[in-house]
């Protein structure tokens, strides 16, 4: 509290003047988004009874450790830091909006919130890239007795425990010619993946590196769920910031706030996108660190 | 000016503090370097839990311990979010009191569903050995056996 209100504190309930001091579509930008905090708590926390009723979860350094342009290379929690730094610079550029709009000074709003509206956009790229990479990329999986490759989708997971080679030779057996010759493929370049198709399936299996292979089962079925359905919804309110923030660059542009006479809508879509930052720490926390 | 006012002054009794330009950025780039520098501290938890992982023999006691530092490390940096980004600490008290009295339903709702998760997982480890065979990670295979006594203990 700051210091004049000490000194004549005022009868905030008489009437004729906001309790809290704040004027109403703030207030109600604060209450909405303490209503959506227990949205994404209750996501959160569902998502957390489900990994405590489990014995196994998958390891988020071994989900995400993928980097664009890296290739195969082992790289768990790189992309993700990227990720949570834009969203905090975006932050930082949105109060200096917010600061500028105190101050009537268009010029800076208009700076700054474009700066935010590019950090916005920037970090959606990073989440499609993220998706696809982890929809797309497909691992080689002990499903049933045999071996599938498969991605990470809402219905199964190639992130589960390493399997016995004894159970892996197993499975070559009941696996797909396809199968096997995607995983021959991986680690002899010197056949085409169709002159493999085409070879005896017994060769093939001969052609396996079992020593090399380092195959999971398939994962808990929920985490693909969870995953898509909590980074989604959180994508989903970047998006929609990125489109309120637009929108306030352009009626900054065309003079609306100057012919008000404030900046408070600034204030408000301010507000929204720094909650947008403080779930994301909590996802980021839930998902990947922990 | 006075039209700033006019439009303003029906709702608001006490106009907001506004920082000067000089302590404004100061606050703000304090506030930036504090948040990068814990969310480095997070990330090198997190990768010292992945090499611990990786390790020959995973101490779970030393893992539990750095994701709950990982876990206060996180409120700090809600913390200041809140209290300096969306400029909740300069509001008047009735107001914070609003928001954060609220939010306290989260202490229950996460004690509540992660203990009942967890015993879900207990009863099902006692009753279901099917369950248990088929997702018990290897290195705990032993434990189940040599833990089943304490239960009866109690």
């Amino acid at each position: 509290m700051d210091t004049t209100a000490t000194a004549q504190q005022p009868k905030w309930w008489s009437g004729g003047k906001s309790p809290f001091n704040l004027e109403y579509g703030k207030l109600m930008m604060w209450y909405f988004l303490m209503s959506d905090a227990f949205t994404f708590g209750a996501f959160l926390i569902s998502y957390g009874s489900i990994r405590f009723s489990q014995n196994f979860w998958a390891d988020p350094n071994v989900v995400f450790n993928a980097f664009p342009g890296a290739g195969h290379r082992n790289l768990p929690l790189a992309f993700v830091s990227i990720m949570t730094f834009i969203l905090i610079i975006s932050s930082v550029t949105m109060v200096l909006a917010v600061h500028a709009g105190h101050k009537g000074d268009k010029k800076s709003v208009v700076k700054w919130l474009g700066w935010t509206i590019v950090g916005g956009v920037a970090f959606l790229s990073c989440q499609a890239w993220e998706w696809h990479h982890l929809i797309t990329g497909l691992h080689p999986t002990l499903i049933d007795g045999k071996i599938d490759w498969v991605g990470q989708t809402t219905s199964v997971n190639p992130w589960g425990q390493l399997a016995d080679p004894a159970a892996v030779t197993e499975a070559l057996k009941n696996s797909s010619q396809h199968s096997l010759a995607m995983l021959v493929h991986e680690h002899n370049h010197t056949m085409s993946h169709e002159q493999l198709m085409g070879m005896p399936k017994e060769q093939l299996m001969g052609m396996v590196n079992t020593a090399e292979l380092h195959i999971r089962k398939n994962g808990p079925v929920a985490f693909g769920g969870y995953f898509f359905g909590i980074t989604g919804f959180h994508g989903f309110h970047v998006f929609s910031g990125v489109i309120i923030n637009t929108v306030m660059l352009l009626m900054t542009q065309k003079d609306v706030f100057a012919k008000r006479g404030h900046y408070l809508m600034i204030e408000k879509a301010g507000l929204y996108w720094h909650f947008v930052d403080l779930v994301w720490v909590f996802v980021f926390l839930c998902f990947y660190l922990i | 000016m006075e039209h700033q006012h006019s439009a303003m002054s029906s709702e608001i009794s006490i106009p907001h503090h506004h920082y000067s330009d000089a302590d404004f950025r100061k606050r703000v780039r304090k506030t930036t370097i504090l948040l990068s520098v814990i969310t480095v501290i997070e990330l090198a938890i997190g990768l010292t839990i992945y090499t611990i992982h990786k390790g020959p023999d995973p101490s779970h006691l030393l893992v539990l311990m750095f994701k709950g530092v990982v876990c206060i490390l996180t409120l700090a940096k809600a913390y200041y979010i809140v209290s300096v980004f969306m400029h909740l600490g300069d509001e008047i008290r009735n107001m914070i009191m609003t928001i954060v009295v609220p939010l306290l339903l989260f202490v229950w709702f996460i004690l509540a569903f992660i203990v009942d998760g967890n015993s879900y997982k207990n009863l099902r480890n006692k009753y279901d050995s099917h369950f248990r065979e088929t997702t018990m990670p290897k290195e705990h295979h032993e434990k189940p056996a040599t833990e089943e006594p304490k239960p009866g203990k109690q």
